[in-house]
């Protein structure tokens, strides 16, 4: 069974960074079978940040500078990065270990991409304070997003929008264990997939050759999505990964303070409340301003949602990830004394201009 | 579970459509207003109303509301 306890470790601050560029999704025709009004309604996203510019790692190190001066914390201190994200800057070497030296850390660092995104911030954390238990390793940065793709997507793409978000993560023995339940079905593997540019299929210029697929035109360097089995998915696991949790660690869910969902769609959201009997006010979302951010959802959620209403009491939080994979992760924590940062919105300008090739 | 009543269900996910056009052999993939966003209403429909949870095969093997009636039933 995927349970994992993880103790000593503490979530101490959440910061997200987003483009400064709103994209609405009312302005353009997203799709030849339904009318911008229709998608806004059911899937529940308005407008979403963008840039053409600004990738996951460029939104990661706003966020992640602005959190390491509102925590305090002394550069020379963080020992390890974990980044998460699909949208890697290159194909090699991992993005985790640019940010190292941009951030100005030490080279006493341990540095790791995570290639997850709908579940990545959950398995991330679990990655990232499983370094941490022993106590040699004491504070860590959590970096999860998906920004800008390897090829343009823009108005084929009206669901996903642009986040990199950092978490920090500190060695306490008083914390809290976080508990954790993850499960994964690589037999829906194509279910959301970018078939060409891996090594599998590799790139040859008829990965170019459009498509038209549940009314949008894509090649084979972009998402295709699944779209009724991801729902189906995410309306069945969801509920049954949050409830496999608490039956395991004997606790009642429905003690948690906020429920913080993967923001995959409205509709699916909505049918996952139901089925869970989740009180609106515990369950904030963040699709309507931002979309569906992959890994940086749940964290983007709390940095846009709850800030001010939790960091300085303890409160317990159920964050479940679901998606791409197929994977899904649970964790349930308990939080007190959290720095959330204000939202950075990072302008093109801000675009890495160092590591450059 | 019973034809009829899925059928209203089934008419009530569509707006612009009027609802004395959904009929047992209504082939619901050919109407004007059916959409991949129909699909997912559908889908959660019959997840909330007869906890059977279908999935796209499901939805692309079927042609009229009576064939994904018969299918919902057999899993209920």
């Amino acid at each position: 069974m995927a349970f994992l306890e993880i103790k000593n470790v503490r979530l101490a601050g959440v910061s997200a960074g987003v483009p400064s560029t709103i994209l609405s999704n009312l302005d353009s025709q997203l799709s030849t079978e339904y009318e911008p009004e229709a998608f806004v309604k059911q899937v529940g996203v308005k407008e979403r940040r963008y840039s053409e510019i600004l990738t996951t790692s460029d939104l990661c190190y706003g966020a992640a500078e602005k959190l390491i001066a509102d925590l305090g914390w002394d550069k020379s201190d963080i020992d390890g990065i974990i980044f998460v994200s699909q949208n890697a800057d290159f194909f090699l070497p991992a993005t985790a270990c640019i940010l190292q030296d941009r951030l100005g850390l030490s080279k006493e660092c341990y540095a790791s991409d995570l290639n997850l995104g709908c579940s990545g911030w959950v398995y991330g954390l679990s990655y990232a304070a499983s370094l941490m238990t022993s106590g040699t390793i004491k504070k860590v940065l959590l970096m999860a997003g998906d920004a800008k793709r390897r090829t343009k997507q823009t108005l084929v793409d009206p669901i996903f929008g642009s986040a990199g978000t950092v978490t920090a993560l500190e060695y306490d023995v008083n914390a809290k264990a976080m508990q954790f339940h993850f499960g994964t079905d690589g037999s829906g593997f194509d279910a959301i997939i970018i078939p060409d540019g891996g090594a599998r299929n590799q790139m040859t210029v008829d990965s170019f050759h459009e498509e038209l697929l549940d009314g949008k035109t894509l090649h084979r360097f972009q998402v295709r999505m699944k779209g009724m089995d991801v729902f189906s998915f995410g309306i069945s696991t969801a509920p049954k990964t949050i409830k496999k949790l608490a039956s395991n660690y004997g606790f009642e869910y429905q003690d948690a303070d906020y429920f913080v969902f993967h923001q995959a769609n409205m509709q699916m959201l909505g049918m996952i409340q139901k089925k869970l009997k989740i009180a609106d006010e515990k369950m904030p979302t963040c699709m309507y301003e931002y979309g569906n951010t992959s890994s940086a959802s749940i964290p983007l959620t709390i940095v846009t949602q709850l800030k001010g209403r939790f960091e300085n009491k303890p409160t317990k939080f159920i964050c479940c990830g679901f998606g791409v994979g197929l994977s899904w992760g649970t964790v349930a924590l308990e939080t007190n004394n959290v720095i959330v940062s204000d939202l950075v919105e990072m302008s093109d300008e801000e675009v890495d201009k160092k590591y450059v090739v | 579970m019973e034809l009829n009543d899925f059928i209203e269900k089934f008419a009530e996910q569509f707006d612009e459509t009027d609802a004395s056009e959904f009929k047992a052999d209504t082939e619901f993939k050919a109407l004007d207003e059916w959409s991949s966003l129909s699909a997912l209403s559908i889908i959660a429909m019959i997840d909330d109303e007869y906890d059977v949870t279908i999935k796209g095969d499901d939805i692309r093997n079927s042609e009229t509301i009576e064939d994904l009636f018969n299918l919902v039933k057999s899993k209920a």
